[in-house]
């Protein structure tokens, strides 16, 4: 059929909706065309947009072969109490099939802060691991095979020094560090624009992460530097646009601070990866992956010249949305997560976490954990949805989502390029004024009833109080106080002081790269929150721009 | 003029979650209260301290990390030690359902846990504060 013929039969059928409409509104949130047909795509050339697996602009996956050979990385996110404790669930995850681990930790070990020191108080082993020291990391890796297990760090502000604690703990396995595998977050964009745990301000902070690109492509090759992260700026309630413009604008930063270090595209941009959030609308996410790989692609090639494929690959991790979560009704959130798993398997997920169903209550409980895992399982062997490439592609809708999403993103890189780039637009508000906006208008929204959430504003029904939560005990933050100081009167307290002071003349000279610092901190089991003191005194701290 | 209710919405501890709290303070501020956030990482005394400064009605503490049951009873007590004995003290955030009676019994009026419509909060606080 001729596109003319085509428009034509369209007004027709346009004209003949109008009986129906009248008779059934048309409900708010929806998409602004009731119908899509090859009109709106005529306009996206195959080779240009789509093109195939593995080849330019990626659009339809970074690999040739994706899911047919191999499925995505299921990896559960995992972490709380002491390292004994997270050591068994990462053992459980395992031998239940999990192939990568994913350490949550605590909120004072997120924030460079020791289980000892005052501000940690109530907070210890919360919401993750508590990690002091050395002598932590490596309990919570005990009888693990750092040389097999792929591991994903979320730490952000002290990322530089976990990771050698990691490599510490792979070189007492005899794992030399070349062939580690893993991710550590390292977006320090995104915590002062979503998520918070941030330490320093962004001059020093951009230099600890660049110094981490350059010492793992010469060491620790095979190491994701960064996982430039979407996932908390969707959490904090962006759109689906917002969360990978934004995003691709933090990437966009890293870039240019980097290769202002003196460093080379191509050296480092193969080991940048990207993590996305899959909410509830299951085509929006779909379209809203394959936008971002395109437009990364072209970001590389086009603003920053790669030469190397690997630079022009965006390689993404996946956690449903935890926010999407209802505290009502917890079991429909298997339901929910279900759905935004085959999102991001439609989507091209290099890996996937999925949530549990009583996260908006609580840490999740072993059985909830297991059926999380069980869930992309299913996904993964009997949906039929990793069996073929890309499947929507060509889906009149989903191509067209596609386009408009891109576009949309790549109109706020442009306005943040205009206010000079991410680090100016952040500490100017801007990012953070558009997300907290996006998330008043979608609570206004679920208040007012134009968007339903099941069990929670329609549908709902008197419910028992849920039973059997995770609860940390209280304990455990004594019980952490008391192994930091008994590991603190073994260790050899002179070697600590030299390092210390050594890793501060190597902070002062910002020509130095602080990784070979701190990895020798790491060793002389010096705490995590003694070496993010000496940063603090020489670095200062990140003062939050506050607005409503 | 008439006088309108001064609410502090603050976020203890080092949870860096403030959806919740940046929601609900424009969703008080459209009711026509005076609002004032604290922004992230607030210890207790600096939120009792500015309580006080403000001559808050309310204090709205919000907490995703579960420090909920260590924070929230010290932050009563500071500011019931500052001699504010009429302010109403409310919390909100992934709270669970076993907790909230110790935390109501620590002088917490009111918790709000997920999927609360603001709503709520803002009719809580009109038929609670007495100015």
């Amino acid at each position: 059929m001729s596109n003319e013929k085509i428009q034509a039969e369209l007004e027709k059928y346009e004209a003949s909706v109008e009986k129906a409409i009248a008779r059934f509104p048309e409900r708010e949130h929806l998409p602004e065309k009731r119908l899509y047909t090859p009109l709106d795509i005529k306009d996206t050339d195959y080779a240009d947009e789509l093109s195939f697996p593995g080849v330019y602009p990626y659009t339809r996956g970074v690999q040739p072969t994706m899911y047919r050979g191999r499925f995505w990385t299921m990896r559960m996110y995992a972490g709380f109490s002491t390292a004994e404790e997270s050591n068994k669930r990462y053992r459980m995850l395992i031998e239940n099939g999990a192939t990568g681990l994913s350490c949550a930790f605590d909120l004072p070990t997120q924030i460079g802060y020791d289980s000892t020191d005052p501000i940690s108080e109530g907070e210890v082993g919360k919401v993750g691991v508590a990690i002091d020291s050395l002598a932590d990391m490596e309990t919570l890796f005990d009888q693990i095979d750092l040389g097999k297990v792929s591991t994903s760090m979320t730490i952000n502000a002290p990322a530089s020094v976990l990771l050698a604690m990691y490599i510490a703990v792979a070189e007492k396995q005899g794992v030399p560090a070349d062939q580690l595998r893993g991710t550590i977050q390292n977006d320090i964009l995104k915590e002062y624009a979503a998520r918070g745990t941030y330490i320093f301000p962004p001059r020093p902070s951009m230099r600890l992460i660049t110094n981490i690109f350059e010492y793992c492509s010469k060491n620790v090759p095979k190491w994701n530097t960064i996982s430039i992260s979407g996932y908390h700026i969707r959490e904090a309630g962006s759109t689906a646009a917002q969360e990978i413009a934004f995003t691709i604008a933090d990437g966009i930063a890293y870039c240019e601070a980097a290769i202002k270090a003196g460093l080379k595209i191509d050296d480092f941009a193969g080991r940048l990866s990207f993590f996305w959030n899959a909410h509830n609308n299951v085509l929006e996410e779909v379209a809203k992956f394959r936008a971002s790989r395109r437009i990364w692609a072209k970001v590389m090639k086009e603003r920053f010249h790669a030469q190397s494929d690997k630079s022009m690959k965006l390689r993404f991790h996946t956690q449903t949305a935890g926010s999407m979560l209802t505290a009502q009704q917890p079991n429909n959130n298997i339901v929910r997560v279900a759905l935004q798993t085959a999102a991001a398997v439609m989507g091209g997920t290099q890996s996937l976490h999925t949530n549990s169903r009583d996260e908006a209550l609580a840490l999740p409980t072993q059985e909830s954990v297991t059926i999380a895992l069980r869930t992309q399982q299913i996904v993964a062997y009997e949906s039929g949805l990793a069996d073929v490439i890309d499947p929507l592609a060509g889906s009149y809708y989903v191509e067209a989502m596609t386009n408009k999403i891109e576009a949309e993103a790549w109109d706020y890189i442009k306005k943040i390029d205009d206010l000079g780039g991410a680090v100016a637009a952040i500490e100017k508000g801007y990012i953070q004024k558009e997300i907290q906006d996006s998330a008043y208008k979608w609570q206004m929204d679920v208040e007012s009833g134009a968007r339903t959430i099941v069990g929670v504003n329609k549908f709902q029904m008197e419910e028992e109080p849920p039973k059997g939560l995770l609860k940390v005990d209280e304990a455990v933050g004594e019980r952490q106080k008391a192994k930091v100081e008994a590991m603190k009167a073994k260790r050899d307290n002179e070697a600590v002081k030299a390092a210390l002071a050594d890793l501060k003349k190597a902070c002062q000279d910002e020509n130095e790269n602080l990784m070979p610092h701190i990895l020798a901190a790491v060793k002389t089991y010096a705490t995590l929150g003694e070496i993010c003191n000496v940063m603090r005194e020489v670095f200062g701290e990140y003062e939050a721009h506050v607005s409503l | 003029m008439e006088k309108k209710i001064r609410v502090l919405v603050a976020k203890p501890g080092l949870d860096g979650h403030d959806r919740g709290a940046k929601v609900v303070a424009r969703a008080l501020r459209d009711a026509g209260f005076e609002v004032i956030y604290t922004g992230l990482r607030q210890t207790p005394e600096q939120i009792a301290e500015a309580a006080l400064q403000e001559d808050v009605n309310v204090v709205a503490m919000s907490i995703l990390s579960g420090a909920h049951g260590h924070l929230f009873p010290k932050v009563v007590d500071l500011v019931r030690k500052n001699g504010m004995t009429d302010a109403l003290i409310i919390g909100g955030g992934v709270i669970p359902e076993g907790d909230i009676p110790a935390l109501k019994e620590a002088g917490v009026s009111a918790v709000f846990t997920p999927g609360t419509p603001t709503s709520e909060v803002v009719k809580y606080i009109n038929e609670n504060v007495k100015l």
